[in-house]
């Protein structure tokens, strides 16, 4: 439970939000050639952070956009909030 | 078995003010070397220990814990057992576990207040119904019990629920399995770290894993707050931080970890005497022994390991419980708690051989690891010892992510795990 400051409409409750799970996880180019072990990576391995993590959010209950944020998952605080597209403001 | 517990030390014991009882079990510092080492000391991590002491004869092998035995999900969640699963290798697994939780009291010589006092799961609209009573059918060509009650069936089995047609999510009928109960979650830590100890093994408290050591695709050790630990086969139970010490090792694992909720309310006399269960509105509840209803909530949406909650996934879960039981409108809540599981995208568990040899895993089950307790422990057990799954948890392994030969339980047992 905690505040999530949606970049377009500002500081929202969490419930107004979707988690879509990790960021930067990139979609294959060429699906073709994938092995099935690098299908498994992208479709199921997830790093599952304690710690600093980089995530996905939806503001499913407002703007409907999606956009990045940087939480630590240890205690929910949010270190940064960035459009898609944009760099991190944090390292990766 | 030394320190039996029977009706004649209770009555030895009581002449004493019962200040002579010994340690359950023994308080050793870690030696150099083990056999075998589990990381985690839950439910599981001790019953695999257990086994492996007991069926697999290996009692050079210690359980490392970073806090305390017990103190983690077997603590938390709602103690809720039973075993009707949809696909057969689920099916197989849980009631391998269900078969042993019946006579597991008497084999460990602690009384683990099993109780089968029926679990029902409702049905609140006609996809429920439909999923409902395949699922009772399939329980059936498995050999697990199950039947279907219709409303009235349902209300003469629990008669406080509000089965009125008015209400927002009526219920349409259930399934029983008359076997399935709850068990002292407290209990079962306790009765197999005294199993396992009186066989020689080293339950290590106050030990944290801060590190998996590889000697390139063999594991060797651990090191741990306590010192470097050697051994060549390490099985990690450790629940919600299943990635974390995954990642030690260099390891990526299909899980997402989530704060997964509970709550009790005060006291009251007995009033439910069954677990009803709810997947589409999301309420479950049952009756302690000591009076108190254990109400199980969902999980958080988001990856988080704060073992908090959020106050919106109580209230959807009370607001479900008003209207199913109108009787509880009064009550006051006296706990809320989180425990953080790992999920797997199937909702099915992982226990399995990894690609590092000597390491093996035993995770993702999400919300519903503890009525798996023992059955998890046996097969855990036999892959570690045999480098090899048993065959009832030959399909949970991970390579099942890369196959594609997921066992999906999310249609089947759904939220309310």
């Amino acid at each position: 439970m905690f505040i999530i400051n949606c970049p377009y409409c500002g500081e929202r409750d969490q419930t107004e939000f979707s988690s879509g799970g990790e960021a930067h996880i990139v979609r294959p180019k060429q699906p073709t050639e994938l092995s099935d072990d690098e299908w498994a990576e992208f479709l199921f391995m997830r790093k599952n952070i304690k710690g600093i993590q980089f995530e996905r959010w939806n503001h499913s209950h407002g703007c409907r956009k999606w956009f990045n944020v940087v939480r630590d998952t240890s205690n929910d605080k949010i270190h940064a909030v960035y459009k898609m597209g944009e760099k991190p403001p944090v390292n990766k | 078995m030394k320190n039996k517990y029977s009706i004649f030390s209770l009555i030895k014991n009581a002449f004493s003010s019962h200040e002579n009882w010994q340690r359950a079990w023994r308080d050793p510092e870690p030696k150099k070397e083990y056999d075998a080492i589990i990381v985690g000391g839950g439910g599981h991590g001790l019953a695999t220990a257990y086994y492996l002491a007991k069926k697999h004869k290996m009692t050079n092998i210690a359980v490392v814990e970073k806090g305390w035995i017990g103190g983690g999900n077997t603590g938390r969640n709602t103690t809720i057992i039973r075993s009707n699963y949809l696909w057969d290798a689920s099916a197989g697994l849980y009631d391998h576990a269900l078969k042993i939780w019946e006579g597991l009291s008497q084999e460990l010589n602690y009384n683990i207040m099993f109780s089968q006092r029926g679990v029902m799961n409702l049905a609140h609209n006609l996809q429920d119904v439909r999923d409902l009573k395949r699922r009772t059918h399939a329980n059936r060509l498995n050999g697990i019990d199950a039947v279907w009650l219709n409303t009235d069936e349902v209300k003469k089995f629990c008669p406080i629920i509000n089965t009125s047609p008015d209400i927002r999510y009526p219920v349409l009928g259930g399934t029983l399995q008359k076997r399935a109960g709850t068990a002292r979650h407290d209990a079962v830590a306790w009765g197999y770290a005294r199993g396992a100890d009186q066989l020689g093994v080293d339950i290590i408290q106050n030990c944290e894993v801060k590190g998996i050591k590889r000697d390139g695709d063999q594991v060797i050790g651990i090191e741990t707050s306590k010192g470097y630990i050697k051994s060549k086969k390490i099985g990690v139970v450790a629940a919600g931080h299943s990635s974390v010490i995954a990642n030690m090792a260099g390891l990526k694992l299909p899980l997402e970890s989530k704060p997964l909720q509970a709550l009790v309310s005060e006291p009251v006399k007995p009033i439910i005497d069954t677990v009803v269960m709810s997947n589409a509105v999301h309420a479950y509840v049952s009756q302690s022994d000591k009076g108190e209803l254990v109400i199980g909530a969902g999980t958080d949406s988001y990856v988080s390991y704060t073992q908090k909650g959020s106050h919106n996934i109580v209230e959807e879960t009370l607001r479900a419980i008003l209207e199913l039981y109108p009787i509880f409108s009064r009550m006051k809540m006296l706990r809320q708690w989180g425990g953080i599981v790992d999920i797997c995208p199937d909702a099915s568990p992982i226990i399995s051989k990894t690609q590092v040899k000597g390491l093996y895993f035993n995770c993702g089950w999400g919300t519903g690891g503890f009525k798996a307790t023992p059955g998890s422990g046996d097969l855990f057990a036999h892959t570690i010892a045999n480098d090899e799954p048993h065959k009832l948890n030959a399909a949970f392994n991970i390579n099942r992510f890369v196959s594609g030969d997921l066992v999906d339980e999310h249609g089947a047992a759904a939220v309310a795990h």
